[in-house]
């Protein structure tokens, strides 16, 4: 959700129950603020929670113009009385430019920056299952048997490799946008240049629209649309129509849509990443999201359904 | 031309009401006025329909701020009084200053505008025979005809404007104005000759004329021409002034075509679409309404409210310290949607239990105790234990071999009151809908519900469709889940109850199960820190669910017994006589056992416990929260009266 309507995002999100606590809120609201200036960013999202077993992660992305581009993630987390000292989080391993961060911050203040996602992040934590501990350093061992040449001998060693729950932590918030970050139809507009922008003039869904799961998109790079029918596509408006919508989306029915508050609030909820929620008061310009939840994808689905 | 006569008019007139005195300053600004003025005394007195054609395509921006137009037609045809007071001799000072008031007051486009507007003027000033100022005047129109507003064009226009309005003739000028704004006419066609013929059109104007012309020609899809698309587009840009304009004006286009055709649907789809939210708006009405209904029994009611309506906005607030709600005004209406449960129903004590979302609909949960004896009669379902027919009641016809299968004796459900029917459970959808109560749980339900994982939908009547197939439907689910919730994730402080002095029978059949805890009245409370510290400060106060599926162990031999008497002898009844001897008893934790004794789960610890705040120590309170039931919290701010809730999201645990 932007930070700047953070608050009346807030509130239209707590039908789901999760929200933050006031000192939180006031906290945020000011150190996101000083995120925007000192990164440069066009506009800070307040992007959820991750809840660890010791402590919990704030998780904020920054955008720049073009809004496709790859986002940087920052992440603060708070360490408790009493508990392990974190070490000074300097490390800002690879923070790159244009890349994604995550920032992280002792004191509920600051936000260090995250390294962007890899492929070979993302195997890597595969392995990796349960909770998040809530300490970036943590590291989970996991013992592999990887095949050893000695010699002319091959046998199995079993090596223990070690994941820090920092990579965990920023292919998990990769994962989780890349499959259920969400956003209506004609929020976003491409310009004949090629950059995404905001389109200011995008008054809200209607509410017959605001029902349809096909008028909302992924927020990422299109997949599926190059394997759409020619006759499918002479229906859209390239202008607006340049993101996977969610109607397609598999397992059928991963998507959970509820009208609040009589008609005057949609909520998507997605039932594959159990945390994550989509508003949006229809005919207005407010829509955002947010994911609290504990980082587990939910494998069950198929069955629960 | 209606537009930039109008816009004139109106930029004259607010020039002129709002700006005071800065004339004198404009006037010295601009330079040209005086041959203008005069000339435009006399260009208003003719139709503007020689004109039209040049006008035209400055007509188009016109039209664009077209909403500015109409206000200025209003005020322009009062003509403010200022310009009217003024004698025709002062014009010119006037004119200069309204206009350079204007160009500065204005955007571009809008004083391009008003340059446009300027355009018939001269056009005016061609037909006006008194016009020696030609040249000025052609000026102009080459000027105004290239759609450049210089200043000296603006000048004209106010010029020309101003004495316009002075003119008595004011009137005529504003009919010719109008017959000039039909933009939806052909302009070519209707032009009176009148005016027109005075001068002959050079070529500049047969081209403007057919420039307008193409213009306004209908598209044969939609039935628009680009002429009125873009002054509307014109005109909703002037009206926004959205930033870096010339960025979105394709969106704009789009935008304003889509309007163009939704205006006449608007009042039929809204009657439609907004209904539900109608209903829900009165059904909560209803909610705030009620208090003031129920006169006569509003005092008795009261007694028994202060006892069984919790607080709870109080609770929300610790809970919002917490970072766990609803959001303050959903609260309230729950808070409210109690309320009237309570009233209706003889309830003894009443808690707000928690949420649960679903796919379409959510439930809001409510528990609930009974006044003494006043239960309600529950709808017996099957209870009766069953043995699968063997076949006695058929006659001997059928060779099918008879199975000689006795389905294990299903065991049956707690007594209301207690164990796992300790409390009843009231759920709705919506804060303002009816309550339903949900029926008893049976431990067959308990048990099937711990091997299954499904979504809620929101309807209580939905069929569980699973394996191993659940013994009802979402109701059933649901106050299975419920139970399991409460049985696993209800903490207190330690101390906080305690057992009472008073017991019947301490050693009872089963074994030294204490059923039953009472508020401790020496509880001091203890310190938040220590409660987040160590999770031996809290205990379960709610009875474990053996796996057998109560919370009281039943033995079901003794009642299989009895039934073996009634029975033919045969083999199998012997052999199963010696099984039930091999079922053990189930035993689980007592009550109020304390946290820390609860199991791992796959390695991680059962509850998280932090401070609500690191910042304001002496006034935070002590978060619990259940790993296994994710969305499970209890609070405790460490004195005397603390709180347990639950806030369940999509109820499935860790199993």
């Amino acid at each position: 959700m932007d930070e700047e309507s953070l608050l009346l995002s807030l509130e239209l999100a707590s039908g789901s129950g999760q929200g933050l606590s006031p000192d939180r809120r006031a906290s945020l609201l000011t150190s996101l603020m000083l995120v925007k200036r000192d990164y440069r960013f066009d506009r800070v999202l307040f992007w959820g929670r991750i809840l660890g077993l010791v402590a919990d992660y704030y998780i904020a992305q920054g955008l720049s113009e073009d809004q496709l581009a790859p986002r940087k993630t920052l992440y603060r987390w708070r360490r408790r009385p009493g508990w392990l000292r974190p070490q000074d989080d300097t490390e800002e391993p690879g923070a790159s430019e244009g890349q994604e961060g995550v920032g992280a911050s002792l004191n509920c203040m600051e936000w260090s920056l995250l390294p962007p996602a890899t492929e070979e992040m993302e195997m890597q934590t595969s392995v990796v299952k349960g909770r998040f501990m809530g300490d970036p350093s943590h590291a989970y061992e996991h013992t592999e048997l990887q095949k050893v040449n000695e010699g002319e001998k091959v046998f199995e060693e079993e090596v223990v490799v070690q994941i820090k729950e920092e990579t965990r932590l920023v292919s998990i918030i990769d994962q989780i946008d890349k499959a259920v970050a969400v956003i209506p139809r004609g929020a976003l507009f491409k310009t004949p240049f090629g950059p995404i922008r905001v389109n200011r003039t995008f008054e809200g869904l209607s509410l017959s629209e605001a029902k349809k799961l096909s008028s909302y998109f992924h927020f990422r790079e299109p997949v599926e649309l190059k394997n759409k029918t020619l006759l499918e596509k002479a229906d859209l408006d390239p202008s607006l129509d340049f993101m996977d919508s969610l109607e397609h989306d598999i397992p059928k029915g991963s998507w959970s849509i509820q009208m609040e508050r009589g008609n005057t609030l949609v909520v998507l909820r997605s039932l594959l990443w159990p945390g994550l929620t989509f508003y949006h008061a229809p005919r207005t310009k407010n829509y955002g999201y947010i994911y609290v939840g504990t980082g587990e994808k939910n494998i069950d689905l198929p069955f629960m359904l | 031309m209606e537009d930039s006569t109008p816009l004139k008019q109106k930029i004259q007139h607010q020039e002129l009401g709002e700006t005071g005195r800065p004339w004198e300053e404009m006037v010295t600004a601009s330079q040209d006025p005086e041959p203008a003025l005069s000339e435009a005394s006399e260009l208003e007195q003719g139709p503007e329909t020689g004109p039209q054609p040049r006008s035209s395509p400055p007509g188009i921006l016109q039209s664009g701020a077209s909403t500015p137009v109409d206000d200025l037609v209003g005020p322009g045809v009062s003509s403010p009084p200022s310009p009217s007071q003024e004698p025709s001799s002062t014009p010119s000072p006037l004119a200069p200053a309204v206009q350079d008031l204007m160009a500065p007051w204005q955007s571009d486009k809008t004083t391009s505008v008003i340059s446009e507007a300027g355009t018939p003027h001269f056009d005016h000033l061609e037909q006006s025979s008194d016009n020696g100022e030609s040249t000025p005047h052609q000026t102009c129109q080459s000027e105004g005809n290239t759609f450049h507003q210089s200043q000296q064009t603006k000048c004209h226009l106010y010029g020309p404007r101003d004495v316009s309005y002075n003119n008595s003739k004011r009137k005529e000028l504003r009919f010719d104005i109008f017959q000039e704004e039909d933009s939806n006419s052909n302009y070519d066609l209707d032009q009176p000759e009148s005016g027109a013929s005075e001068v002959a059109p050079s070529m500049l104007e047969i081209a403007i004329q057919n420039a307008k012309a193409y213009l306004l020609k209908s598209s044969s899809k939609s039935g628009l021409n680009l002429y009125d698309h873009l002054s509307e587009m014109l005109t909703k840009v002037l009206d926004k002034r959205p930033e870096n304009a010339v960025d979105i004006i394709e969106n704009v286009s789009q935008d304003v075509k889509m309007e163009h055709f939704s205006i006449k649907l608007d009042t039929l789809q809204n009657e439609n679409e907004m209904l539900p939210a109608y209903e829900i708006a009165e059904k909560q009405k209803a909610l705030f309404l009620q208090g003031n209904l129920e006169g006569a029994d509003q005092e008795m009611e009261d007694e028994i409210a202060e006892h069984s309506l919790p607080n709870v906005m109080e609770s929300a607030f610790y809970f919002e310290q917490a970072g766990v709600g609803l959001g303050t005004d959903e609260t309230y209406r729950i808070f409210l949607a109690l309320k009237q449960l309570t009233d209706t129903h003889p309830i003894q004590k009443c808690r707000f239990w928690g949420k649960i979302l679903g796919l379409e609909m959510n439930y809001i949960v409510a528990e609930v105790e009974f006044r003494e004896g006043e239960d309600e009669e529950e709808v017996e379902e099957e209870d009766e234990p069953e043995e699968r027919d063997n076949g006695d009641n058929e006659a001997n016809e059928d060779e099918l071999p008879r199975s000689f299968y006795k389905a294990p004796q299903s065991i049956p459900k707690e007594e209301s009151r207690t164990g796992a029917n300790k409390y009843v459970y009231f759920v709705c959808n919506e804060p303002g809908r009816p309550w339903v109560k949900l029926p008893g749980v049976t431990p067959a339900q308990i048990v099937i519900a711990r091997k299954i994982k499904k979504f809620f939908t929101g309807r209580l009547d939905t069929p569980i469709v699973s394996y191993p197939p659940f013994p009802g439907n979402e109701s059933n689910y649901l106050r299975a889940q419920i139970a399991r919730i409460s049985a696993g994730t209800q903490v207190s402080p330690l101390g906080f109850y305690h057992f009472g002095e008073e017991e019947g029978e301490e050693e009872e059949e089963t074994e030294g199960r204490r059923d039953s805890f009472e508020e401790n009245p020496d509880f001091e409370g203890i310190q938040v820190i220590d409660l987040v510290e160590s999770l031996s400060n809290w205990v379960h106060h709610v009875q474990h669910i053996l796996p057998q599926g109560r919370c009281n162990w039943f033995n079901p031999i003794q009642k299989s017994e009895e039934e073996e008497a009634a029975e033919a002898e045969e083999e199998e009844e012997e052999e199963e006589r010696e099984e039930p001897d091999y079922i053990e008893q189930e035993v689980g934790p007592p009550l109020l056992t304390p946290i820390s004794e609860d199991l791992e789960i796959q390695n991680i610890p059962p509850w998280t416990t932090r401070l609500s705040s690191n910042l304001i120590p002496q006034y935070a309170i002590a978060v619990l929260r259940s790993n296994l039931w994710t969305g499970a919290y209890a609070f405790s701010n460490g004195k005397k009266p603390w709180q347990r809730g639950l806030k369940k999201t999509s109820a499935e645990g860790l199993r």
